[in-house]
Order: structure tokens, then C-alpha cells, then sequence
């Protein structure tokens, strides 16, 4: 397995311009990655609100109830099964080109039951008395939650949001299961072709790796802007 | 200017907070509550703005009945403004954006004249050069004067305070004491919920005694400090006084 690794690494990434496969695929799971976590902060927002207010007013129970039977059955089935289901059940009719946008719509459906759990206990992190200051200058309840309570709650929960990120980009390495391309079913076909496993896994270790603590660097820089307010 | 009439408060199944309180403050007066703690002025004074909403009758403010579905209660509060005992600033923004947040957003003024309103308000204050602080640079009395001045950026026509120095250090009661007087000689329209009863002496023009939910007692300030009539008043005023 070790006995010529410049051989191996030749052939994992230079041979037959092999390393296209890999540029190809990364560029798909970005693009997965990317959609689903901002359709996973739009869903989980709007989840969020809707539950915060649905509890202040009884007519909107069933909104409640709702956003709740969402948040168990997605966090409590496999986003593999999940995602098998979005292709094959209800995408069937899609074409083989739509299937990186099914699997980012699943990601996006998937982390957004997260996103809400998360957003929620941000919102319910602040104070009671920033929503009571906000009315009390006759601000409306949606200019209150947008001026006063999300730009607080957010920062509050950065940290979650951003592990949420992290764990959202490396799970989309089983989208191979419904046939897309992405990094991980790219060094899986070098490896079918190479019979050489070492160089290609080891390669997209590295390349998630690396992309997990880019993501990290960016949101401790976010995190550090946002914290502006807390010098003393 | 404030009416209330049968006003009841309970929350939940609980014991009732507010018991039948009809009253009515007039332009120009300085109305100042007291009372044992959970005798209800607090919630008295949140049913006044709708923070907390009645169980039972009718709140009217400048002539018509606020406390009605259908009334856009977000218009009537930007006239009556409210100060917290915890002051509530909101912590992500500057005092400057403090201040002029309410007035841009709800496009009553400019950027540019709540901009001006809130330099003049700061000067006031003697804060000026805080206005690009964060409220967590300020200590708690300066925190708190903006607090008031946040709400008097909206011009409001009645000023609601309820218990704005008990969480302040000793050594800062006075200067937020010192501002709410000048507001007072001023003819703002003041309802007051206060454990300070020098400032309600010299601020007053009509005491209320609260207790049990119910206003047991009103008067002017000398006649309430010196010839208390109701029993409870009279326990109440010496423990505190």
C-alpha cells in the first residue's frame, strides 16, 4: 500500500486528468453545502417565528402544531432515508441532471429542523424586556423581532449555528447514494479505477478538513464583529 | 388623558392582580404610585400601555378606548412612553442608534432630524460624547437617563415609570431623580410607580397607595405623608419612611 506513494499520487490525481474528478465533485458538494444551509436558515428561521408567536396567540395553534410534526419526523428519520426518499418517491419523475439540486433541497429540509431548534432557544434567549422597549416605542412586533431580538439572538447562537454548518457540509457525503457526483463518489471512482484506496480518501480528507476549518476561521471572525457591542 | 374604568388583571387562574380600578389622569398631572411590592402598581401601570393586557374593562387614552380589537395599539404607545426598572437598552445597538431607532423606523423623522433630536437629547444630558458608546460603557444611571430620553424622542405626550431607580446603586438614584424632576417642572404628564418618597413629596401632585389591587388611598402629597387616613397607608408609611 506505501511502497510508491509518488505512483499513487500520480495516478490518483494526474493520470487521464484525473483531478478534474475531484475539482468536479468538490464543486458539487460546495454547491449542495451552500444551497441547503441557506435554505436551512430560511426554513429554520420561519419555523422559529412562527412557533415563538404561534404561542402568544391561540389561534395559531395550529401553526405550532405543524411546525412540530415537521421538526419530529425530520429529526427523527436518517437524512439518508431521507434523501432516498426525495429522489426516488418524490422527485422520481426528475431528470439525472436536477439530482445535486434534489439531494440540496433534502440537506436544506433536513437542517432546517435543526436551524429552527437552534434559532428558537436564540430567540427565547433574550430578555423579555427588549421586546417589552421595542413596543412601548410603538414598534411593531415584526420590526421588533427584526431590529431588536434576531440581530441579539443571532449572535447568541452563532456557535450552535455554526456546528450546525460543519456537521451539514461533511453529511453531504452520501449524496453518492442517489448518484451524484460529489468529492466523496469522485475519489471512490479513482479508487475503482486506481485500486489504490490510500491517495484518494486520504486527498479528500484533507479537502474536507480543510474546508471545516475555513468555515470555522470565518464564523470566529463573524463571531468576534459581532461581539462589537460587549467591550466594557 | 388616561382613563380606566373597571379595570381587572389576573393572570391565568391566578389570584386577581388588579381589582376594579377606575381612575383618571389629567394633562399635566404627576402621578405618583406606591404601595407594598405585589400590590399590583406595576401591572397597573404596564395596563395602561397594553403591555399587559386586561382581563376585564376598558382603558381610554386621549378620548377613545385603546383596549378594543381593531385598535392599532403600536400608534397609541408611540404617545405614551415607558421607562424600566431594568432600563432595556438594547445592548447591540450605540445610545445614538438607541435613541433614534423608534423615530427612522416607524419614518416619523429623518435620519438626519433624529439624528439632531438625539445630539440635543444627549446634550441634555450631559451625555453627548456617549453616543457612539454601547450601552455596556455606561454605568447604571447613565444607562437609565438615556432609557428616558429613548422614549422622549418619540415626543410622547405621557411618560410612564415604572420603578426607574431600583436597580440603580445608591450613589446614581439622584441623577436619574434629578432629570425626571426637570421633566416634571417641564409639564410632562407623569405616572410614576416609585419606592422614593422624597422625589414623590417634591414631584407629586397626587399620591396613590396601592395595595392588594386595590388604590386604597389618594391624596396630595402633603395631606398623604401627614394625615394618612387609611390603616394600611399609615403601617406602610412607617416602614418606609
Amino acid at each position: 500500500m506505501f511502497n510508491d506513494i509518488p505512483g499513487q499520487i500520480y495516478s490518483t490525481l494526474i493520470l487521464d486528468n484525473r483531478w478534474t474528478l475531484f475539482v468536479n465533485g468538490l464543486l458539487v458538494t460546495l454547491m449542495i453545502a451552500g444551497i441547503a444551509i441557506v435554505l436551512g436558515v430560511a426554513i429554520g428561521s420561519m419555523v422559529a417565528i412562527t412557533k415563538v408567536n404561534a404561542r402568544q396567540h391561540k389561534r395559531l395553534r395550529w401553526l405550532e402544531v405543524i411546525c412540530d410534526i415537521y421538526i419530529t419526523v425530520i429529526r427523527g428519520t436518517p437524512i439518508v432515508v431521507q434523501l432516498l426518499i426525495m429522489y426516488y418517491i418524490i422527485f422520481a419523475t426528475a431528470s439525472k441532471g436536477a439530482a445535486p439540486y434534489v439531494a440540496a433541497l433534502a440537506f436544506g429540509i433536513n437542517s432546517g429542523a435543526y436551524v429552527a431548534e437552534i434559532v428558537r432557544a436564540g430567540i427565547q434567549s433574550v430578555d423579555r424586556g427588549q421586546t417589552e422597549a421595542g413596543r412601548s416605542l410603538g414598534l411593531t412586533n415584526g420590526m421588533t423581532m427584526r431590529e431588536i431580538i434576531f440581530p441579539q439572538a443571532i449572535k447568541n447562537i452563532l456557535p450552535a449555528l455554526g456546528n450546525e454548518f460543519i456537521v451539514l457540509f461533511k453529511e453531504t457525503s452520501i449524496v453518492g447514494y442517489v448518484a451524484v457526483m460529489d468529492l466523496t463518489r469522485a475519489a471512490e471512482l479513482v479508487r475503482s479505477r486506481t485500486y489504490d484506496a490510500l491517495i484518494p480518501l486520504i486527498f479528500i480528507a484533507l479537502l474536507y478538513l480543510g474546508i471545516v476549518m475555513l468555515i470555522s476561521w470565518a464564523l470566529r471572525k463573524l463571531e468576534r464583529r459581532l461581539g462589537q457591542s460587549d467591550v466594557r | 388623558m388616561i382613563v380606566t374604568k373597571n379595570l381587572v388583571k389576573r393572570f391565568g387562574t391566578g389570584p386577581i392582580v388588579l381589582d376594579d380600578i377606575s381612575e383618571n389622569i389629567e394633562k399635566g398631572e404627576k402621578v405618583v404610585i406606591v404601595g407594598p411590592s405585589g400590590s399590583g402598581k406595576s401591572t397597573f401601570l404596564r395596563c395602561l400601555n397594553l403591555l399587559e393586557e386586561p382581563t376585564a374593562g376598558e382603558v381610554w387614552f386621549e378620548g377613545n378606548q385603546i383596549n378594543l380589537p381593531g385598535v392599532d395599539v403600536d400608534r397609541i404607545r408611540r404617545k405614551m412612553g415607558m421607562v424600566f426598572q431594568q432600563f432595556n437598552l438594547f445592548p447591540h445597538k450605540t445610545v445614538r442608534q438607541n435613541i433614534t431607532l423608534a423615530p427612522t423606523k416607524l419614518e416619523i423623522m429623518t435620519a438626519e432630524q433624529a439624528g439632531d433630536k438625539a445630539t440635543a437629547l444627549l446634550k441634555r444630558i450631559g451625555l453627548a460624547d456617549k453616543a457612539d458608546a454601547y450601552p455596556s460603557q455606561l454605568s447604571g444611571g447613565q444607562k437609565q437617563r438615556v432609557a428616558i430620553v429613548r422614549a422622549l424622542a418619540m415626543e410622547p405626550d405621557v411618560m410612564l415609570f415604572d420603578e426607574p431607580t431600583s436597580a440603580l446603586d445608591p450613589e446614581m438614584v439622584g441623577e436619574v431623580l434629578d432629570f425626571m424632576h426637570t421633566l416634571a417642572d417641564e409639564g410632562m404628564t407623569m405616572v410614576v410607580v416609585t419606592h422614593e418618597m422624597g422625589f414623590a413629596k417634591e414631584v407629586a401632585t397626587r399620591m396613590l397607595f396601592m395595595d392588594q389591587g386595590k388604590i386604597l388611598e389618594q391624596s396630595p402629597p402633603k395631606e398623604f405623608f401627614g394625615n394618612p387616613a387609611n390603616p394600611r397607608l399609615k403601617d406602610f408609611l412607617s416602614k418606609v419612611l
